[in-house]
């Protein structure tokens, strides 16, 4: 079964990339994504930029709206994601609460729709 | 047995068994919801017979062949057979030729479903309610009215965490070592809300919830607080008497002699080989408190000591609201009343123990015109008429 672990930071987790506590940010995801490849789970996965670089684009009646940030403006923002593939939810909340983004932030496990079935 | 006892005796071998057939079909295929259809006609069946033919040889058995039957007819009813249908139908088939291969040992799978019932993925307020329709095979009309719920808003509710399992698929297995504690806590929680709620109108779930703490003790002998639950349980069901004798009558001022006392031995020795087991627990303290109360049968008198320094232990343990409250009823006034004043005022606000205690309290301390007041908001807060009665006349008597 596959799931998505959806890391959602704030503004300030996602501060930590830069900086004084740069290196420990990035020592804390280095170690996960190297604990989640060994595992051989990952189907796909990425770390976002920051929402100040996402453009929201929506169609209304055939004309285009293409606008500054993230579609959301909740304090809580889309950092990355992985998709797993594991037996069932509670393997995914153990690698959802082994990521470091699970001890400053928070992240929402989320099973991938089956399509064809 | 008396034709009521044996009446009761098959409905319970009915649920016992159902619970297990839903177990045993669901752990297989995380589909709750498919296995409560595919056992539906022949549960129905089992509670009309067994009490009048007496309960089969072989329960489960009887079931799976009842379940088989009726999904045939109901196929060739329909001509065109349900698209679920043939999968329910396999499920039946496949849990008799394991029956039958395996003969005695049909594994019992009940202790895997309350964990999923009470797992943290599910909504805390399915929790309880899942248990007891999935279990013991309680009706969802008869669960939303003693949740004070509308029965399609609990429908809904038991539909959505069906298949949140299924589609989410958590997972049915007993937690591994590390993660034991929280979660049997979580089950053992879940059997304690079936157990108080309706506590007020005489605690309609308390036999269910009873038999389930029975059923999670048979299938974990070792666990201290899985006792602990089952001897708070009994000590407050051993109770039941005295508390409703003409009209509410309040621990304190309960006639002994119409406590059970067969029950409280039972629940004291549950206690004591608990306590044998060395892992204290918030279940385990809270049956001390009763079984202190309890103890009034023989001494004729309640040690408050002892009940002040349990209340400081189950504090610690779980600092509820309910527990704060309990510490300042059975403290002195003057302290009673520090303890409850320093409780956040929004979370007391509508609880009706709090007011019930403080008017106590207030009473105590000669305070009569604020004992009123307060007297007055535990009526309004009180759903029971008898509750309200005994509160009216306690606030009538003199200091």
């Amino acid at each position: 079964m596959k799931y998505m672990l959806v890391f959602a930071e704030t503004a300030e987790d996602l501060a930590k990339r830069e900086g004084a506590e740069a290196p420990a940010y990035w020592a804390g995801w280095s170690a996960y994504v190297q604990a989640v490849n060994q595992a051989g789970i990952v189907v796909s996965g990425a770390g976002l930029m920051p929402p100040a670089m996402a453009t929201t684009v929506k169609v209304r009646d055939g004309k285009r709206h293409v606008q500054d940030g993230p579609y959301s403006d909740a304090k809580e923002q889309l950092g990355g994601f992985y998709v797993i593939d594991v037996p069932d939810l509670d393997t995914a909340l153990d690698w959802a609460a082994k990521c470091p983004a699970a001890a400053y932030a928070s992240v929402e496990v989320r099973p991938l729709m089956i399509m064809g079935e | 047995m008396t034709a009521k006892a044996a009446a009761r005796a098959a409905d319970q071998a009915a649920r016992q068994s159902y619970g297990r057939l839903i177990a045993f079909l669901s752990a297989r295929s995380r589909n709750i919801a498919a296995a409560e259809d595919a056992l539906a006609e022949a549960f129905r069946a089992a509670l009309e017979h067994w009490p009048v033919t007496g309960v089969p040889q072989a329960p489960e058995a009887w079931l799976l062949t009842a379940a088989r039957r009726a999904l045939g007819k109901s196929a060739r009813h329909r001509q065109v057979a349900h698209a679920a249908e043939p999968d329910l139908v396999n499920q039946i088939e496949e849990a008799i030729a394991m029956m039958e291969s395996e003969k005695e040992s049909f594994a019992d799978e009940r202790l895997k479903l309350l964990f999923v019932c009470a797992h943290p993925a599910i909504d805390p307020a399915a929790q309880t309610p899942l248990m007891l329709q999935a279990v013991l095979g309680l009706d969802a009309a008869r669960i939303a009215a003693v949740f004070l719920e509308q029965p399609a808003t609990m429908g809904q509710r038991l539909v959505r965490a069906k298949a949140k399992i299924r589609d989410a698929r958590v997972r049915f297995a007993v937690p591994d070592v590390d993660e034991l504690p929280d979660r049997l806590d979580a089950v053992l929680q879940a059997i304690y809300a079936a157990f108080t709620a309706g506590w007020e109108d005489g605690g309609e779930l308390s036999g269910e919830a009873i038999w389930l703490g029975r059923t999670v003790l048979a299938l974990m002998p070792e666990e201290p607080e899985a006792m602990g639950l089952l001897s708070l349980m009994l000590h407050c069901e051993a109770r039941k008497r005295a508390r409703r004798a003409n009209g509410f009558v309040p621990l304190n001022a309960q006639d002994t002699s119409l406590w059970d006392g067969a029950m409280m031995d039972e629940a004291d020795t549950l206690l004591r080989a608990a306590g044998r087991k060395n892992r204290f627990g918030r279940f385990q303290c809270e049956a001390a408190i009763q079984s202190v109360h309890a103890a009034r049968r023989f001494t004729g008198e309640t040690d408050h000591k002892a009940l002040v320094m349990l209340y400081a232990a189950l504090l610690r343990l779980s600092p509820t609201l309910g527990a704060r409250v309990g510490q300042a009823a059975v403290s002195e006034p003057e302290q009673g009343m520090a303890l409850l004043a320093a409780l956040p005022e929004k979370s007391v606000a509508d609880y009706q123990p709090f007011h019930a205690v403080r008017a106590d309290l207030l009473k105590r301390l000669g305070r009569t015109a604020e004992a009123a007041a307060a007297y007055a908001r535990a009526i309004e807060l009180s759903p029971d008429e008898e509750v309200r009665r005994f509160l009216w006349a306690r606030m009538a008597a003199p200091t």
